[in-house]
């Protein structure tokens, strides 16, 4: 402390008060002196290193930088022989000193849907006017934190909402004021995906919602900039405001990255994002953004799997993120994404070396680490002119260490910012570790000191008698005593130490209080023990599977040509069921289907016995997503579940186990206009856009009855609240619609309404409704409010009254998906029976069998068997229930559904008749890649087995060698249904 | 789609309750139970699935007073009873059972007012679930057209739920339903694991239960003081460790809940060491982890139903396919029951046990586990579960495989000899709105 007392005096001196501020507590004086620092490995750069180089800052600043640099003669001269100088670390995301939104408490019972604010926009989560200067107070106890952490810069924001304002650049300058400290007032706007946590306003409740906030906040800003708005609004003016400044994106997840950047490039913006240290398990998709990234490095802890029944609660997808994770950095380095490291989540900066060593012990090179704490922050803010480096007019900002500064023996003097120092480790003291001979009172000690040069601990022992010797040292003053006998009677020794000096001398008081002389003659040099059984050895990694869970695959599965023989064919068509035919597959399509077909290079698969299908398809699921429900407004056209689609989720693989290959990812039925659906096929092993169908038929979720009117739970603010409610807000919108299509097709300039685009499509007859229903009369409702506006609704889901009014839905020509036989869970399920699929059926409705949950939709080939014994559907007119007739009601009948030549090639092979509960499905291929085969599975079965022995094993020998752990847990994903919130 | 918080509806109760009770005033009570068995029945040429692994094809089976008087082949030389019944091509089963099932306790489950399944209390032995029977469900009656003809009653929730008793399907009342009174009593054993309270930043999925120990404490605290209780004639009665005294001396069965492997050795160790008879694991996840231990303890298993998903990520997918046959490969007595799913689920009972049967498992075997091992496990073996001489004529004819939704298409059913109707509100419906559409 005394000595950086004597520091903050010398600093002092150099003060660069603005010239132009009076003087009253003295005269005026300036300071412009130099100081040279010689001698020393200078890193001007990652890649531009000086070996026994001078480093010249005056002012704040760096003058020059070289080997052979004249120092003027008003120049301190430091002399750093054996020394190394690197720039201070640059971090871009931190909330340092930035006062943070409190947690709005008040516990209103009533969900608020309206804004809060007035003169702002419409959303409460859009906050692009704040600042984070406003919120800023200079931080001096977590700046020295930082400072010891090795950081010389950071960017630090309000750290809340969708849209969260401007940072402000501050320099760690304890000795300064703002005024010097703050580098940049408004430095970069900040985004994310998540709402405020001070703001009560119910929109958007989902991911889809923030993206569709976002894609409309953009556009509503273009309009306002074009001076079309006829309000104020502050928040959109601040937008358009900060349009220049570098924009942030708090993504926290590969998946969440590819979001943001896509909304990015929809608006011209390039985000860089705040990554969430799972990117290099898409490496491909991360690298194509183009993004620059912010990675945190709080890597995950090894789970404590010492006791077997609590580890098999750890799935082999978290262990493999914490063996994996630490790559990250490495993976993104070596695809050449730049990055800076972040002390973001890190509970303390004191963490983050230990975190960046893991990193670098991972495969991280030096030069990549230095740069993503310097040069590549300094690049993502843009100033890369003032910070970042020690070229010639850069901020003095800069570290003296003992060496390689990402070598855990090194020591870290001294940091200093802004011209000014801090010391972290006395640069001066002489290291004293040795063992020597201790000479006391006409006796010898052995003393050993060890530890630390700063801060030694000691060893002192006479003969076999070891003494506990209590030892300081600070300013190369020792002192040293320890206690001897029973009645404990101390001796005390004090003395200066000298440079590179052998012996250690001083004063002594012994125990009656006379003083003499102690002398210390090393013996022996220090060895660091440490450093030699330090284990040098990298890491064994586990691959990454596609996707990387357990049931990935290692390498994506390749198209192949199969010619199946001998099997028996349910094809879905007039053909009807053959038997022994044989089917080729070739590039992916249905090419033939006949008896006795040979085909050159094909697989032949031996279907004798077995029967063949079109895979299944689910027009009503939930499994695959993120998000199920926007339920912030009574409509929420402008939602897409294409924007939430989760490929990782391991019902895909349960679902292509049981024969399903395509499916309707459909949104929830919080509300009377629900969002955008999703078509998939269940392309294990591919990103989310790779599921969606190309050129994908538009639909959207619309439901009714008790769900949309909140009656199951604690709701009754939000409209409507019963069915005739329900009407109103759908001729409200579509007569909203209609107004807006009429204005768009006028020609004359329009406000864009994402919403209301979306009930033009509906209006135009471009995008479909499948409608979650369940009694006879809003079922007509909703058919009459279409004939108002001349259009057809194309589906109704779940649909369980619909045999009440078949005759009606015949006549309008809608479509029917129900369930076979759910029934008593609501109170508008009373009249819910099995026989509703076949009553429907027969009076010539298209009507398909749906899921609506997990565990049944990895089966639908036995819900549709129970249509046989409900109502005595046929077979053949069964099994079109998940095949053919879904294919129909969501218009993708021309290309999956039946097998029939020239359809894509997704089949299925049964071991017995689809319908029964007998039959298993052995193989399960969409355009020609089996993704799914009993083999590969019994594979993947013994691999997991083998890789979770593998890696417990792994943490368990990191648990021994005293690392930290977590206690087991199964983060589980959430099984989505209908209402899920 | 069935998970409600049913909990939180307090304004709309009245509003709910008034709907509900004006619809179930307009609407069909149950089918009008069946009388008594008053002329013998003799069923002949049918495949009969006797529910103890055995099958006669071409049988002849015969009941009188509601017993079965004969169980043969059909080309016996045996003078036929009564009337004949021809099942030629056609398939004869008993009746099956649902063990461990709310049924009749609740109605529609978002409306709270028809839910009488879960009673406030942590340990409620007291708590008899035969009065609260709704013997006029609509929901146990579209048990039949399937073959569902029994179930075991089962309070939900707390630790120790309540008092079950078991009834069959065609009754005017709960006392006409009866079948075994207060026959077990039901013990959910606590969870090493639970839910993480996300909303006290908790994470998301599970985390371990620091509470576990000191739950398991709780119930054999419970035990030994209910033992003790028993021993003296205690003055002031304790509701509780009264209901207690019959699983203490072994007049009823105790049904213990548990899923993992370390709660299953907990559980079966524990109560065996507090002399509890008659126990009865439920669920049984990990089962077939600790078949030795349950076999040596003479413990038999309500495994959970095969529709489901598996419970861990890396789990085999079609672990809850094949568990059942898992159990009865390592040697246990083995049933299926459906407790977790909602009540109308449990007329897919049969399809249960045929997914079993897909996963390799012997078809005649597989139908033990709905059939003869369900009434051997409930005690109710003696009557029921199985097509034998001196037992109640509780049994169906079924077209075609009754363990296979396809071929699953009943034409007779027969609780103790009585011919039930196999209608219900809903083939009413369906013929109601078939006789619009058809104009006749």
């Amino acid at each position: 402390m005394k000595l950086l007392g004597l520091c903050l005096l010398w600093c002092s001196t150099t003060l660069f008060a603005q010239d132009y501020f009076p003087e009253n507590d003295g005269v005026k004086a300036t300071n412009k002196n130099f100081t040279a620092f010689t001698n020393a490995t200078i890193y001007v750069t990652p890649v531009d290193v000086i070996k026994n180089g001078t480093l010249l800052i005056q002012n704040g600043k760096v003058v020059k930088s070289g080997i052979s640099i004249t120092i003027p003669p008003n120049s301190v001269v430091i002399d750093l022989k054996g020394k190394s100088i690197y720039p201070s670390f640059i971090d871009v995301y931190s909330k340092f000193g930035v006062e943070q939104p409190k947690k709005n408490a008040s516990v209103g019972r009533a969900a608020q849907y309206g804004s809060s604010r007035e003169g702002y926009y419409w959303n409460d989560h859009i906050m692009p006017e704040n600042n984070a200067n406003t919120k800023f107070k200079y931080d001096n106890k977590k700046a020295k934190e930082l400072i010891h952490a090795g950081f010389g810069v950071v960017n630090s924001h309000i750290q809340d909402g969708i849209v969260r304002g401007t940072g402000i650049l501050v320099a760690l300058n304890n000795k300064d004021e703002d005024s010097e400290r703050i580098l940049d007032h408004k430095s970069a706007q900040y985004l994310s995906f998540t709402k405020s946590i001070a703001k009560k306003q119910a929109y958007p409740t989902s991911l889809m919602g923030s993206l569709a906030l976002l894609r409309q906040m953009y556009s509503d800003a273009k309009w306002y900039s074009q001076g079309k708005a006829t309000t104020k609004d502050h928040s959109l003016e601040a937008l358009l405001e900060n349009k220049t400044k570098v924009q942030i994106f708090e993504a926290k997840d590969k998946d969440n990255a590819l979001r943001a950047d896509k909304i990015g490039d929809a608006n011209g913006i390039q985000y860089t994002i705040l990554g969430g240290g799972n990117e290099y398990e898409n490496i491909a998709e991360i690298k194509a953004t183009n993004a620059k990234f912010i990675l945190p490095i709080n890597f995950p802890d090894a789970y404590d799997v010492s006791n077997p029944y609590e580890a098999k609660y750890v799935s082999l997808q978290d262990m493999r993120n914490w063996n994996q994770a630490p790559s990250n950095p490495k993976i993104l380095a070596e695809n050449d994404v730049l990055f800076s490291l972040t002390t973001h989540t890190l509970k303390s900066p004191s963490l983050f070396k230990k975190k960046l060593e893991k990193a670098i012990k991972h495969g991280l090179s030096k030069v990549d680490a230095l740069n993503a704490l310097t040069t590549a922050p300094a690049k993502i803010l843009g100033k890369s002119s003032s910070i970042g480096s020690l070229k010639i007019g850069r901020q003095a900002n800069f570290l003296i260490t003992s060496g390689d500064i990402f070598d855990s023996n090194t020591t870290l003097y001294e940091n200093w910012v802004q011209g000014h120092k801090n010391v972290i480790n006395d640069i001066a003291i002489n290291d004293i570790r040795g063992t020597y001979d201790l000479n006391v009172g006409g006796l010898t000690y052995e003393l050993k000191i060890k530890g630390k040069p700063n801060k030694p601990s000691a060893e002192l022992k006479q003969d076999t008698t070891k003494f506990k010797a209590k030892i300081n040292y600070t300013n190369n003053w020792l002192s040293l005593s320890f206690a001897k006998g029973k009645e404990k009677k101390q001796y005390r020794m004090i003395g200066l130490t000298k440079a590179n000096s052998n012996v250690i001398t001083g004063k002594l008081v012994l125990p009656n209080g006379t003083e003499n002389t102690f002398k210390a003659i090393q013996t022996e040099a220090f060895k660091d023990s440490k450093k030699e059984n330090k284990n040098t050895k990298s890491p064994s990694l586990v691959p990454i599977t596609f996707p990387n869970i357990g049931y990935g695959f290692n390498t994506k599965p390749q198209k192949e040509n199969i010619l199946f023989k001998n099997a028996t064919v349910w094809t879905g068509e007039d053909t009807g069921i053959l038997e022994n035919m044989d089917v080729l597959i070739t590039d992916g399509k249905i090419t033939k289907i006949g008896k006795n077909l040979s085909a050159k290079g094909a697989k032949i698969v031996d279907a004798t016995g077995k029967h063949l299908t079109a895979g299944i398809i689910d027009e009503h699921t939930h499994i695959a997503a993120v998000a199920i429900n926007e339920a912030g407004h009574n409509s929420s056209a402008e939602v897409k579940m294409e924007d939430v689609v989760d490929s990782e989720d391991i019902n895909i693989y349960y679902n292509l186990a049981g024969g399903v290959t395509s499916v309707q990812l459909l949104h929830g039925s919080a509300n009377p206009i629900g969002g955008r659906s999703a078509i998939l096929k269940l392309k294990w092993g591919e990103t989310a856009d790779k599921l969606i169908y190309n050129n994908s038929p538009k639909f959207i979720k619309f439901a009714l009855g008790e769900n949309v009117k909140q009656s199951n739970w604690q709701s009754f603010s939000r409209f409507p609240q019963t069915r005739m409610g329900v009407e109103q807000v759908f001729m409200n919108y579509f007569q909203r619609g209609k107004e807006y299509d009429a204005i768009k097709k006028s020609g004359q300039p329009y406000r864009y309404d994402e919403e209301m685009e979306v009930i033009g499509e509906i209006l135009n007859g471009e995008r479909f409704i499948s409608c979650h229903s369940y009694v006879q009369s809003e079922i007509n409702m909703l058919m009459k409010v279409a004939e108002k506006f001349n259009f057809t609704v194309n589906t109704f889901t779940h649909i369980l009254e619909g045999y009440k009014v078949a005759d009606k839905m015949k006549k309008h020509g809608v479509g029917a998906s129900t369930f076979s036989d759910w029934w008593a869970y609501k109170y508008e399920v009373n009249d819910a029976i099995p026989y509703n699929a076949a009553i429907m059926q027969s009076q010539g409705i298209t009507v398909a069998i749906n899921s609506d949950d997990p565990e049944m939709s990895r089966r639908l080939n036995q819900e549709a068997g129970k249509t046989v014994k409900y109502g005595g559907m046929s077979e053949l007119e069964a099994w079109k229930m998940v095949t053919i007739n879904p294919a129909k009601l969501l218009h993708i009948d021309h290309r999956v559904g039946s097998i029939k030549e020239g359809k894509d090639a997704d089949v299925v092979l049964w071991n017995n008749n689809p319908l029964s509960i007998y039959a298993k499905a052995e193989r399960t291929i969409i355009e020609g890649i089996t993704y799914f085969d009993l083999e590969t599975d019994q594979q993947r079965r013994k691999a997991i087995q083998k890789e979770r022995s593998l890696l417990i094993d792994l943490m368990l020998q990191e648990k021994a060698g005293g690392a930290k752990t977590q206690g087991p847990k199964q983060t589980k994903k959430e099984q989505h249904h209908c209402d899920s919130l | 789609m069935i998970a409600f918080n049913t909990n939180k509806m307090k304004k709309y109760t009245t509003i709910i309750c008034a709907l509900f009770l004006s619809f179930a005033f307009t609407s069909n009570a149950q089918q009008t139970p069946a009388p008594k068995q008053s002329e013998a029945i003799s069923i002949e040429g049918a495949t009969a699935h006797l529910g103890n692994g055995e099958v006669i094809e071409n049988s002849l089976v015969m009941f009188e007073g509601g017993k079965l008087t004969f169980v043969g082949y059909a080309n016996q030389k045996i003078a036929r009873k009564g009337t004949i019944i021809d099942a030629k091509n056609k398939h004869l089963y008993p009746g099956f059972i649902a063990p461990s099932k709310a049924l009749g306790l609740i109605e529609v489950n978002a409306v709270r007012a028809t839910n009488d399944q879960d009673e406030i209390g942590e340990i409620i032995p007291h708590v008899r679930s035969l009065i609260a029977y709704n013997s006029e469900s609509k929901l146990v009656e579209s048990m039949r057209p399937n073959g569902v003809l029994i179930g075991q009653i089962t309070p939900n929730g707390g630790r120790i739920s309540g008092t079950s008793s078991i009834v069959q399907f065609d009754a005017w009342n709960w006392e006409d339903a009866a079948i075994k009174v207060d026959d077990g009593i039901h013990l959910n054993w606590p969870t090493t694991f639970r839910k993480g309270q996300w909303w006290i930043g908790e994470p998301k999925g599970f985390i371990p239960n620091k509470e576990y120990q000191k739950q398991v404490d709780k119930v054999l605290n419970f035990i030994s003081n209910a033992e003790a209780y028993g021993k003296s004639s205690a003055k002031e009665i304790n509701p509780a460790f009264t209901a207690f005294q019959g699983v203490l001396n072994g007049s009823q069965k105790l049904y213990v809940y548990a899923n993992g492997e370390k709660e299953i050795i907990d559980a079966i160790t524990r109560l065996k060491k507090e002399k509890i008879a008659e126990l009865v694991l439920v669920g049984g996840y990990e089962a077939h982890k600790t078949a030795s231990l349950l076999i040596n303890n003479n413990v038999p298993v309500l495994v959970q139903f095969t529709h489901n998903l598996p419970s861990f990520e890396d789990d085999d997918y079609d672990l809850p396919y094949k568990l059942p046959k898992l159990l009865v490969d390592a040697g246990l007595l083995v049933g299926i029951q459906n407790g977790a799913a909602s009540n109308f689920q449990t007329r897919n009972l049969p399809f249960y046990a045929g997914q079993a049967a897909g996963q390799g498992l012997d078809k005649e075997v597989a139908l033990q586990l709905i059939s003869g091992n369900t009434a051997k496990i409930l005690g109710i073996d003696s009557m029921y579960g199985t097509i034998e001489i001196g037992k109640s004529a509780t049994l169906f004819i079924s077209s075609g495989d009754a363990l296979d939704m396809r071929t699953n298409q009943l034409s007779h059913a027969f609780i103790d000899g009585r011919n039930i109707s196999l209608e219900t509100h809903q083939t009413k419906l369906w013929k109601r709105y078939m006789k619009k559409y058809n104009g006749k």
